[in-house]
């Protein structure tokens, strides 16, 4: 007799009796003005007792994943990722020219992706994102991969390159103990990326193994444009003025049911909204970024209080997308975004993905903007 | 010559050996304890460690929504204690704050507050994810503010369970006049439809309480719970029953109305937890079906009593008895307790059901004895009965289900 108690608990099954002459709502309508009379209140009185937010924080109330990450047992500080580019052992070729050397071993390890929740993923040197290789277009680049991990893996480079260095089945992915050195040039100039191209695909981009892969122009092949070639050249005075940073945009699926539970920009759920990332107001910004994100078709970007210039996949000095604040990218798309702050007044500036549910699974943060770096 | 041997021993080795014998209980004491030492010591079992995570298991047993967002009561189920890392509510991270902190242990609960801004009538989901990333959803199908005590709300719903316990059997009782004349054959009607009747209930109430156990933790075994909960209950009854003989009379009639009650007891928690989880559209119709429903069960406790005089008292004591219990489940059933609470109750009920159905047959074969053997109770008049009870039942059944 009691079927009508759980059938009724349906949505619909309450909007078909919603008409019915009710007795027992009585009890429902004297507690209803509290409950609404409450919710005016719930910015304020949401904080549970005791949570002193700091104020940056406050600009998305209770709405965060709680506690911090471990960075030392991580290994990789979201922070530091920023700015940690890794330009290989640099040394010249016998005709002349300069070849770059890097080395990248596949590693299983357990990282904490958000407060207190662990994944077991498969890195590039420990870390995910993979470390984020610079160049400049022209160099020789050698990377020697080693496989310390339980499965095949590989680096399969966006770039220009013969098949035989395209790190898929068949031509240059190893075994577990096995070694491979990929050879080819550094082109075309832009933002790029690498991943593991072992099968399946899904697992070994999900599972962490993707990284940074940015060539910058050779200022020398590009007299019209040499000014921004320099700016962007890695190194130069120039490019100095700049406040770049390497974001990738991921996720996690961390119950394995082909839907993400956290998603991140460089990993951590929140880190930048935690530990807002500190820009100087009149120097420019430049933001590498890469979409690595598995299981949803696109992931987007977004400036408040400001517009950019972007540069799609970075193979352009000039730019291909003028005064926008959002962008979209499918997976394995990459840009370059341009701005500044030269006239807003300091304070914390969000950025974030535009749909709503990765912003809120994780994919927000926060540029700090001061007069001067303290 | 017929001489026992064993009888020619003292009497003090009679008492001596009781307590040897005692003595030898400390050798299966210390062999299981050795045995718990050395797995604990050795780990034989590491062999079976093959890298997999650990079992994981929570079950969402209360969830409260007020002006401070949500508050559930969570308890782990897993091979090893469970840690709560964040809580998502409709796909978005929420700060919560849990009550104890820390690990939660097998089989023991924690409150999970969230500071969630819940929107009136719309539905909910809440998303607990562990240490591991495993995830454990709960949906809120109509979010309405959980009803808290106060005195407005206790009579609206006193009022409610009126109408659905205490009015229908009065209603019923209320026929207990016209019933008076009745005669043999009626009588032996009447009783077979309460025998009818209780046989629809007990099916009814045990299937509700299995329904309600599954949704219940997995430590706590539910179906064997409401198996064993419910044979305790009718072998108890059984026993209290049976001091002086068969009950008969005000006797039955009261075990009746227990039995009764019980049921509604686990029917006013029912309903209560109904209201809680956003079942309000509870219409004047459903209300009268149940009403109507229950009139039959009047009509039971008053079969019993047709050939004697009680006083007018005890008939408003048996209405209260049998009716008064679904107030008290509707009350308790809205502070949104957990399920098992209700398998339990639902259980009890069951239990008391099959004893007044073994009372109340017991009385209609004796009745059947007087006209000679059996012939009586498969006569026309019991299965008539029966079938009366049972069909009214599942008729008017179809006007509360939704």
């Amino acid at each position: 007799m009691l079927k009508w108690a759980q059938a009724a608990l349906s949505r619909r099954n309450l909007l078909l009796g919603g008409g019915a002459a009710t007795i027992g709502a009585t009890s429902i309508c004297a507690t209803r003005t509290v409950a609404q009379e409450g919710h005016g209140n719930h910015a304020a009185g949401a904080k549970p007792q005791g949570f002193a937010a700091p104020s940056h924080q406050t600009a998305h109330g209770a709405m965060i994943t709680v506690g911090t990450v471990d960075n030392e047992r991580n290994g990789f500080d979201p922070t530091k990722l920023l700015t940690d580019w890794y330009t290989g052992t640099v040394s010249t070729l016998p005709d002349g020219r300069r070849l770059r050397s890097f080395e990248i071993v596949a590693e299983e390890k357990e990282i904490e992706i958000a407060p207190g929740v662990m994944f077991p993923a498969w890195t590039y040197n420990g870390r995910v994102p993979g470390p984020a290789i610079r160049a400049t277009e022209g160099d020789r680049l050698r990377i020697v991969f080693k496989n310390y991990g339980s499965h095949p893996h590989s680096m399969h480079f966006h770039g220009i390159h013969s098949a035989r260095m395209d790190g898929i089945p068949g031509a240059g992915v190893v075994g577990p103990g096995e070694e491979f050195i990929y050879d080819f040039d550094a082109k075309p100039f832009g933002c790029h990326l690498y991943h593991c191209h072992a099968l399946p695909l899904a697992r070994h981009i999900h599972k962490g193994m993707y990284g940074m892969f940015v060539i910058d122009p050779d200022p020398a092949r590009h007299p019209d444009n040499a000014e921004v070639a320099k700016s962007r050249l890695f190194g130069s005075p120039e490019n100095a003025e700049w406040q770049e940073m390497a974001m990738i945009m991921n996720a996690f699926d961390t119950n394995f049911d082909g839907e993400n539970e956290f998603y991140a920009c460089n990993t951590i759920a929140h880190c930048y909204a935690k530990e807002p990332i500190k820009v100087v107001k009149n120097r420019p910004v430049r933001i590498y970024l890469v979409n690595v994100t598995e299981f949803d078709p696109i992931n987007s970007f977004h400036l408040h209080a400001n517009f950019f210039d972007y540069y799609d996949q970075g193979t352009t000095l000039t730019p291909t997308l003028k005064t926008v604040d959002l962008i979209t990218q499918c997976q394995a798309q990459r840009g370059i975004l341009e701005f500044s702050f030269k006239d807003h007044e300091p304070g914390a500036y969000m950025f974030h993905a535009h749909q709503s549910e990765f912003t809120e699974l994780g994919w927000m943060g926060m540029f700090d903007v001061v007069e001067e770096l303290a | 010559m017929n001489e026992n041997p064993r009888n020619l021993h003292p009497a003090t080795t009679v008492a001596a050996p009781g307590s040897r014998h005692l003595a030898w209980l400390l050798l299966p004491v210390a062999v299981l304890a050795a045995a718990i030492l050395w797995l604990v010591q050795t780990d034989p079992l590491q062999g079976f460690n093959n890298g997999a995570p650990p079992v994981e298991n929570l079950t969402i047993e209360r969830m409260v929504l007020d002006q401070d967002g949500l508050r559930m009561l969570v308890r782990a189920g897993g091979s090893e204690p469970m840690t709560i890392a964040q809580v998502q509510v409709d796909a978005a991270y929420w700060q919560f704050a849990q009550e104890p902190a820390g690990a939660i242990a097998r089989g023991h609960t924690a409150w999970i507050s969230i500071p969630f801004p819940w929107v009136l009538g719309e539905a909910h989901n809440v998303t607990l994810v562990t240490n591991t990333g495993a995830t454990f959803d709960h949906e809120i199908p109509v979010a309405v503010p959980t009803p808290t005590v106060s005195s407005g709300t206790l009579a609206s719903q006193a009022i409610l369970g009126a109408f659905v316990g205490i009015l229908p059997v009065a209603v019923g009782l209320l026929c207990y006049p016209a019933l008076r004349s009745a005669g043999r054959n009626t009588m032996t009607f009447l009783l077979a439809m309460t025998v009818g009747l209780l046989a629809f209930l007990l099916v009814d109430t045990t299937i509700e309480a299995l329904e309600f156990a599954g949704e219940a933790a997995a430590v706590f075994q539910g179906s064997i719970m409401v198996v064993l909960v419910a044979a305790a209950s009718f072998l108890a009854l059984m026993a209290i029953g049976r001091r002086n003989g068969s009950p008969t009379g005000l006797a039955l009639a009261t075990y009746i109305a227990l039995g009764i009650g019980l049921h509604n007891f686990g029917e006013g928690l029912a309903i209560g937890a109904a209201f809680t989880a956003g079942a309000a559209g509870l219409g004047t119709f459903l209300v009268l079906g149940f009403t109507l429903h229950n009139v039959t069960e009047g009509i039971g406790i008053a079969a019993p009593l047709l050939k004697m005089r009680p006083p007018l008292l005890s008939f408003v004591g048996l209405a209260l008895l049998a009716g008064g219990p679904a107030v008290v489940g509707i009350w308790v059933g809205s502070l949104a307790f957990a399920p098992q609470w209700t398998a339990i109750a639902l259980a009890i009920g069951a239990g008391a059901i099959a004893q007044v159905i073994v009372e109340v047959t017991a009385l209609l074969s004796r009745g059947a004895d007087e006209r000679g053997g059996l012939g009586g109770l498969l006569g026309p008049a019991a299965f008539g009965g029966l079938a009366a009870g049972v069909g009214f039942m599942y008729v008017t059944a179809m006007l509360v289900k939704i």
